[in-house]
């Protein structure tokens, strides 16, 4: 049944309706009610503890909510669901093994085809010679590729980003880039999180805007840039300090 | 006499004395199956206390930790008095016996294989656990790979626990005996050679058992800077 949904793409398939997070006192989400729309690649853009890290998070049901209303492809979000959608973390989390064990581990079986998807990933990573060298000797670049190439692997629906280029190199930089756009013309729904203002203007159809833990703006990329709607959202564009 | 002692040790091993290779291999036995036995029991304690979170846990912990510093010597008593024939299992009539020994040397060794594998599984668990959520990992695959990645550390704590076994006395001689070829163990024969005033062959023989730390150690130290080249560690 979730096959036969997933066949038939809806337009909105995921529907934020309501989202609070509460840490302590303090309102880290302050209720998103939001709409991603399908094969599109969302940038997520907001200050320093906008809560954009943590509206990821809890799209991937990695954290405890307050009152929560997330569907995908029309149903609400549960462990199923969540085999479909890939977070790779700002810091990637890599296993103490082989680069080759770390793409190996998210398998199910392990076969000949297995082995020859995770040969092209990791060549397309280009980190195909570094097959057997243990993953966390690989640079800060590298690493952030293999944990996207883990995160491939699955071939989630919806690939969450957050931050995937923080402190790379431009090399690194233009890779994650172009396999995003590839990615999401196969037609995979793309939602990440940056700073970087030339990265989402190359990569986003849409920007979500936050700010203190609010929603505050929703629209077309093009837009956000050109005529933000929100003073906050102007600031934030202009390198000024939000308030 | 130090010259004299490592003569005799030689000589003890060169000329495969037998006494002396029967105290040796029953020290290796009693100490290598209460380790085996003890990871048995505390790897799987020391791995439920890193990952569960239930009522009562920092005291389970705390009292484990505690543990760890038991002085031999009382645990050997408790020990007798539980295995004597008028105690509770005095009917297992295992006083004096090795299996007597292997009992003590295990509640010393298991304290410190559930404190420090908890601490090791903690640790990598608290490192992988959002990556596992996101996965979508069972808690059953998650925990083999704590385990799994952990393996070099988790070779230090049992390592570490051997040393603590084949080092022992105060309780193996209690609840043993330091019976002649019956539970005659290295520490308790180094003890009564001591107190014989047969200093060379006492020192002889702690030559012998430092060599043993001294491997134990090598084989440590070898595996770490192996899995610490690879960051494994």
């Amino acid at each position: 049944m979730f096959d036969k949904q997933k066949k038939t793409k809806l337009l909105t398939p995921i529907v934020v309706s309501n989202l609070s997070i509460l840490l302590g006192e303090i309102k880290i989400l302050d209720k998103i009610n939001c709409k991603i729309h399908n094969e599109s690649i969302i940038a997520i853009l907001g200050p320093n503890g906008a809560g954009k890290s943590m509206f990821l998070k809890s799209i991937n049901g990695l954290i405890g909510v307050e009152s929560r209303k997330i569907y995908f492809n029309s149903r609400e979000i549960n462990d199923h669901i969540r085999k479909d959608m890939a977070l790779v973390f700002q810091k990637p989390t890599l296993l103490r093994r082989t680069v080759l064990e770390n793409m190996q581990f998210v398998l199910e079986k392990k076969n000949k085809i297995s082995n020859l998807q995770i040969t092209n990933l990791l060549k397309r990573v280009g980190l195909d010679i570094y097959k057997y060298k243990p993953a966390r000797l690989l640079s800060g670049g590298e690493q952030q590729r293999l944990s996207l190439a883990r995160a491939l692997l699955i071939n989630p629906s919806l690939l969450l980003l957050d931050e995937p280029t923080a402190n790379l190199d431009p090399y690194s930089l233009n890779l994650i880039e172009e396999i995003i756009l590839d990615e999401n013309k196969k037609g995979k729904t793309i939602i990440l999180t940056t700073h970087d203002m030339g990265q989402a203007k190359r990569l986003a159809k849409e920007i979500l805007f936050f700010n203190k833990g609010k929603l505050l703006e929703q629209t077309k990329a093009i837009n956000f840039f050109k005529k933000p709607k929100t003073k906050e959202a102007q600031s934030y564009i202009n390198g000024k300090i939000l308030l | 006499m130090i010259l004299e002692s490592f003569t005799r040790a030689f000589d003890l091993v060169l000329t495969l004395d037998k006494d002396f290779f029967e105290i040796l291999l029953l020290s290796m036995k009693v100490s290598c199956l209460s380790l085996f036995l003890s990871c048995l029991v505390g790897l799987p304690i020391g791995t439920y206390l890193a990952i569960k979170n239930f009522w009562g846990r920092d005291t389970v912990l705390i009292i484990f930790n505690a543990m760890m510093g038991l002085p031999p010597v009382v645990v050997g008593l408790i020990v007798y008095l539980l295995i004597s024939r008028s105690g509770p299992f005095g009917w297992l009539g295992v006083l004096y016996t090795p299996s007597a020994m292997i009992i003590a040397q295990m509640i010393l060794i298991i304290p410190i294989i559930v404190s420090l594998t908890a601490q090791i599984i903690e640790e990598i668990n608290e490192e992988y656990k959002d990556l596992f959520k996101s996965l979508v990992i069972s808690s059953h695959k998650a925990l083999i790979a704590c385990l799994y990645d952990a393996r070099y550390s988790i070779l230090t704590v049992i390592l570490a626990g051997f040393g603590r076994a084949i080092s022992e006395v105060g309780a193996v001689i209690i609840v043993g005996g330091n019976i002649d070829h019956l539970t005659r163990v290295m520490t308790t024969t180094i003890a009564l050679e001591t107190s014989k005033g047969n200093l060379s062959l006492a020192l002889a023989l702690g030559i012998i058992l430092l060599l043993i730390a001294l491997i134990i150690n090598l084989i440590l130290i070898t595996l770490k800077t192996r899995a610490k080249r690879r960051m494994y560690v």
